[in-house]
C-alpha cells in the first residue's frame, strides 16, 4: 500500500513540472502588460521600467520560468505584483478559506445527492424518481450567481437570518464562521448535489438488477439491508471517485459564488490576479490548486483499495 | 460587604461592557485596494482607506478648494518658484512619533527616490525641500508649477512616521504608520481592512466613530443587499440603476456629486502606422463623429438621469469650464456634410471598448447615432489590461477610455494632449496647446490660468484628439442613522464629523 501510495506520488513530479511550463507560458502568451496594468492612472516610465527590472519581466521567457523554478524549489513562489504581498503568504492565507467552503459544499452536495440518488433507483420509474430528476436537473441549470443573489435577497435582506457576505475565520468564530458559508456552500453544493444523485441512480441501477441482489432478496433478506448493504456498497465506488474529483475541483476555487458572497478564497484571488496579470500570483495558485487535485485523484485512488477487497488483493 | 461587592461587580461589567458600545462603522468599497503605501499606491479605493488614515499637508472641500489640513498656511515666492508651509503643531502619528518639518521632508524625499515610489512625476517639478523652521517647510522648484498644492491634497502630500518608515522601507504598506483619525489594525487582502480611532489625534474631538471596516464587494448588487441587510453601513460606487431602489427606501440615504473625472473615446492620430486611418487623418471626421452623438440622451440611458454630458476635461458646473464652448446639440445633417466634405460616403472606423455592460451599452448606442452620419463603427469588446496594452501601443483607430479625475485642471488634461506626455496615447502634438497648458500651471492666478486653458479647449475642441462625452457621478447610499456624511466630488469618504447614532 505504501508503496502505492509513494508510485503515484513520484509520478506526480512530472505532472506539476508540465502544469507549470504550460501555466507560464499561457500567461505569457496573454495580450496586456503587468506592469502597465499595475501603473493604472500612474503612468511614470521610470517606475515602469524599475519594476520591470526588478520582476525579471525584460528576460527571455524561458530565464523567467527557471528563474521561477529555482525560487519555487526553495520554497519561494515569489511577491504579488499588486500588493508586495509573498504569494506563499497569499496561497496559506486562503487555502483554509477555500477547504472550509469546499468541505462544507460537498457536504451539502452529499446529503442532498446520494439519499436523492438511492431514493430514485430504488423508487425507479414513479412519481419520487421524476421528482429527484426534475430537483436535479434544476440544481444543474439555475446559475449560481443567480440563485446566490435570490438566497441573499430572501434570507439576509427580507428575513434577515444569515449575514449576506463575508468571512469569517473558522479558528476565531466558529459558529459565525458557519453561518457565513451557509449560503455560498448550499449554493455550490446544489449544483454538486444534481450530478452526484444522476450518479448515485445509475451506479444503483445497475447493481440492482444484478444476479446476487436477486439472490439477497430471494433469501428474503429484508429490503433496507438490500438497499444499503448490499446494493450501495458496491455502487459506492464511482460515487467515491466522482466525489473526490468535485472535491478537487472545489479546490481551484468558484470564481462566481465566492465573487457574489465575497468570500476570500482562491477563485477570487485568481481572478483577480489574471486582471491584474499578476503573473507570480496567478502561477502560484493554480500550481497549488493542482497539488491539491493531484492529491484528491490519490486519495480516490486509495479509497477505491480500501472499499474494494479484489483491488486490494491485487496490490 | 454586599453593597461593596455589588458595586466592584457593577464597574467591571461596565468595562467590560464598554467595547461592546465601540461605534463601528462598515464601508462596502467596489474593489480591494492594492498596497498601503501612500509612496507606491495606485488604486482609488486605496484612496478612500488613506483619506480616513492619513492626514494631508492639505486637503480638498467639497467645492475643490484647497484647504489647510496638516499645513495651516502657506504662500508663494514672487516668481512662483518657492512654497512655504507653516505646519501644524501638536500633532503626533499613529506610533506616538512627533510630526514636524523633518518629518515632512522625510516623507516628500522619500516620495521622490524610493524606487518603488508612483509619487515622482507629481512631486517632478520640485528641486529640494528643506526644513525652515521646527514646524515650517519651504519647497524650492526646478521652475513654477501651482499645481504642486493639488498633488500635495493627495497621495504624494501624505506624511508618514518616519520612524515607520525607515524601519519598513518598501515594505510600509504592511504596516502604515501616518497621522490621520484612523490608525491601522490589520488587513486581509480581498477581505478586509480595519482601522481604529487614533486616541491622540489633533482633531480627535471631531471623530465619532472608534473603528471602520472597508469590505472590498465588487457586485454593486451584493453590495447594495449588504447594506439593505445591515451588514454594512455605507457604500461607495452604487449602480445608477439602483439609485430608485435606495431612494424609495425609507432606511437609506442617497447621495451623490457629479465628479471630476471624464468619460471620452480616444483617436489615433499619430500613435504608429494605425494612426493613418481617415478617422486620424481628417479631423473633419472626428467633428462630424462628435456632432452626430447625443450626449444627453446617451448619458441619460445609461446613468439614469445621474451623470452628465460634456465636451471637455472638465465637468460644465466647474469653474474650470470654457462656457463658449457649450456641450453642442446632435446636429446629422452638419456631420453628414463633413463626411462629405472629407471625400466619404460611409467611414468604416473600428473601436476598442472595456468590456464592462455599462461602456458597452454607451458605446452601442453611440454606435447607432453615428451611424445615421455615415460611421459604420465595429465595436471590438476588449478586457481592460489588453485595451490599456493596445492603446498605449497604438494598435487602435479609436479606443474608449475614461479618467477618474483631478482635483486641479492641469490633471485632467495636460498629460492627454502634450507632445509626447505620458497619458498621451493619441500622440496628438500641437505647439501652441503646449505652450497653452505650460503655462496654465505657472501663474497662481486663477483668472489667468483660466484664460489659457478656454484659449487649449478651443483649439482641442477643433482638432478632438480625444473627444469627450461626459462626466460621472460618485453615488453612495447609507442607513440613515449615520449623519455628517459630505458628498465630494473626488469621491472619497471622509469621516472627521461623521456620526453613527444608535
Amino acid at each position: 500500500m505504501y508503496r502505492f501510495i509513494a508510485k503515484r506520488l513520484l509520478v506526480a513530479i512530472p505532472t506539476l513540472l508540465i502544469i507549470s511550463v504550460f501555466v507560464f507560458s499561457l500567461q505569457k502568451l496573454l495580450p496586456g502588460d503587468p506592469v502597465l496594468a499595475m501603473a493604472g492612472e500612474e503612468r511614470d516610465p521610470q517606475v515602469l521600467e524599475f519594476l520591470r527590472e526588478k520582476y525579471h519581466l525584460n528576460d527571455p521567457v524561458p530565464y523567467q520560468y527557471f528563474y521561477w523554478l529555482g525560487s519555487a524549489l526553495k520554497g519561494d513562489l515569489g511577491i504579488s505584483l499588486r500588493t508586495n504581498q509573498p504569494v506563499l503568504e497569499l496561497v496559506a492565507e486562503k487555502l483554509p478559506v477555500t477547504i472550509q467552503l469546499a468541505i462544507m459544499s460537498m457536504i451539502f452536495a452529499f446529503v442532498i445527492g446520494v439519499p436523492m440518488g438511492i431514493l430514485a433507483a430504488v423508487k425507479k420509474n414513479t412519481i419520487i424518481d421524476y421528482l429527484a430528476n426534475i430537483i436535479a436537473l434544476s440544481g444543474l441549470s439555475i446559475p449560481n450567481f443567480w440563485l446566490g443573489i435570490m438566497l441573499i435577497l430572501l434570507i439576509s435582506v427580507h428575513l434577515g437570518w444569515l449575514p449576506a457576505s463575508g468571512y469569517e475565520p473558522f479558528f476565531s468564530n466558529p459558529l459565525r464562521s458557519i453561518e457565513t458559508m451557509l449560503m455560498p456552500s448550499f449554493v455550490l453544493g446544489n449544483a454538486l448535489a444534481a450530478t452526484l444523485m444522476r450518479h448515485t441512480r445509475s451506479a444503483m441501477l445497475s447493481v440492482l438488477s444484478a444476479d446476487y441482489i436477486r439472490t439477497a432478496r430471494a433469501k428474503g433478506l429484508p429490503e433496507s439491508s438490500v438497499v444499503l448493504e448490499h446494493s450501495f456498497r458496491n455502487a459506492v465506488l464511482p460515487i467515491v471517485t466522482l466525489t473526490t474529483l468535485l472535491f478537487g475541483e472545489l479546490l481551484a476555487g468558484a470564481v462566481l459564488t465566492e465573487q457574489i458572497f465575497t468570500i476570500p478564497g482562491f477563485g477570487k484571488l485568481i481572478v483577480d490576479a489574471v486582471f491584474n496579470r499578476d503573473y507570480a500570483v496567478v502561477q502560484g495558485v493554480v500550481i497549488c490548486t493542482a497539488i491539491g487535485f493531484i492529491l484528491m485523484n490519490l486519495v480516490a485512488d486509495v479509497l477505491y483499495v480500501l472499499l474494494n477487497p479484489r483491488m486490494r488483493a491485487s496490490l | 460587604m454586599k453593597l461593596a461587592r455589588l458595586l466592584t461587580t457593577a464597574t467591571a461589567a461596565a468595562l467590560f461592557a464598554l467595547p461592546a458600545f465601540a461605534v463601528e462603522l462598515k464601508i462596502g468599497l467596489q474593489d480591494d485596494a492594492d498596497v498601503l503605501d501612500p509612496a507606491q499606491s495606485r488604486t482609488f479605493v486605496g484612496r478612500i482607506v488613506y483619506t480616513a488614515m492619513c492626514d494631508k499637508l492639505v486637503d480638498v472641500s467639497p467645492d475643490l478648494k484647497i484647504v489647510p489640513q496638516l499645513a495651516t498656511e502657506w504662500n508663494w515666492s514672487a516668481d512662483g518658484k518657492a512654497l512655504t508651509m507653516k505646519l501644524r503643531q501638536g500633532v503626533k502619528f499613529q506610533d506616538e512619533t512627533p510630526f514636524n518639518a523633518e518629518a515632512v521632508v522625510a516623507t516628500i524625499e522619500r516620495n521622490m527616490t524610493l524606487p518603488e515610489s508612483r509619487r515622482k512625476s507629481e512631486l517632478s517639478s520640485v528641486q529640494k525641500v528643506e526644513a525652515s523652521g521646527e514646524y515650517e517647510v519651504k519647497f524650492t522648484l526646478k521652475s513654477p508649477d501651482v499645481t504642486l498644492l493639488a498633488q500635495l491634497s493627495d497621495r504624494a502630500g501624505m506624511i508618514v512616521s518616519p520612524k515607520a518608515a525607515k524601519e519598513l522601507g518598501a515594505k510600509f504598506g504592511d504596516h502604515p504608520v501616518c497621522a490621520g483619525p484612523f490608525k491601522f489594525v490589520e488587513r486581509v487582502q480581498q477581505d478586509r481592512i480595519v482601522l481604529e480611532k487614533f486616541q491622540d489625534y489633533w482633531n480627535k474631538n471631531n471623530v465619532f466613530i472608534d473603528k471602520i471596516t472597508y469590505l472590498p464587494i465588487p457586485d454593486s448588487t451584493v453590495r447594495l443587499a449588504n447594506l439593505r441587510s445591515g451588514d454594512l453601513d455605507m457604500i461607495e460606487r452604487l449602480a445608477a440603476t439602483d439609485a430608485e431602489t435606495v431612494k424609495s427606501d425609507a432606511n437609506l440615504v442617497y447621495k451623490d456629486v457629479v465628479n471630476t473625472g471624464w468619460l471620452g473615446i480616444y483617436a489615433n492620430v499619430g500613435n504608429g502606422a494605425r494612426a493613418d486611418n481617415p478617422m486620424g487623418k481628417d479631423k473633419r471626421l472626428r467633428q462630424a463623429f462628435s456632432l452626430a452623438i447625443d450626449r444627453d440622451a446617451a448619458v441619460q440611458i445609461v446613468f439614469e438621469g445621474t451623470g452628465v454630458a460634456g465636451n471637455q476635461p472638465f465637468p460644465p458646473n466647474s469653474p474650470w469650464f470654457d462656457k463658449d464652448v457649450p456641450v453642442q446639440a446632435r446636429d446629422v445633417e452638419k456631420a453628414k456634410a463633413l463626411v462629405k466634405a472629407a471625400g466619404f460616403d460611409r467611414v468604416p472606423v473600428e473601436m476598442q471598448v472595456p468590456n464592462s455592460p455599462v461602456t458597452m451599452q454607451m458605446m452601442q448606442i453611440i454606435q447607432s447615432m453615428v451611424a445615421e452620419a455615415g460611421f459604420d463603427v465595429s465595436l471590438k469588446a476588449t478586457e481592460f489590461a489588453t485595451l490599456l496594452n493596445e492603446q498605449t501601443a497604438g494598435n487602435y483607430q479609436l479606443s474608449r477610455s475614461d479618467w477618474s479625475g483631478r482635483v486641479d485642471p492641469d490633471g485632467n488634461i495636460q498629460q492627454f494632449v502634450t507632445c509626447g506626455a505620458g497619458l498621451n496615447d493619441s500622440k496628438y502634438c500641437n505647439a501652441d496647446v503646449d505652450k497653452l497648458l505650460n503655462e496654465a500651471r505657472q501663474s497662481p492666478d486663477d483668472s489667468v490660468r483660466k484664460q489659457k486653458y478656454d484659449a487649449a479647449t478651443a483649439i482641442l475642441n477643433d482638432d478632438l484628439p480625444i473627444i469627450f462625452l461626459g462626466h460621472q457621478s460618485w453615488i453612495w447610499a447609507l442607513h440613515k442613522n449615520i449623519t455628517g456624511f459630505v458628498a465630494s466630488p473626488d469621491g472619497m469618504i471622509r469621516l472627521v464629523g461623521v456620526k453613527k447614532e444608535g
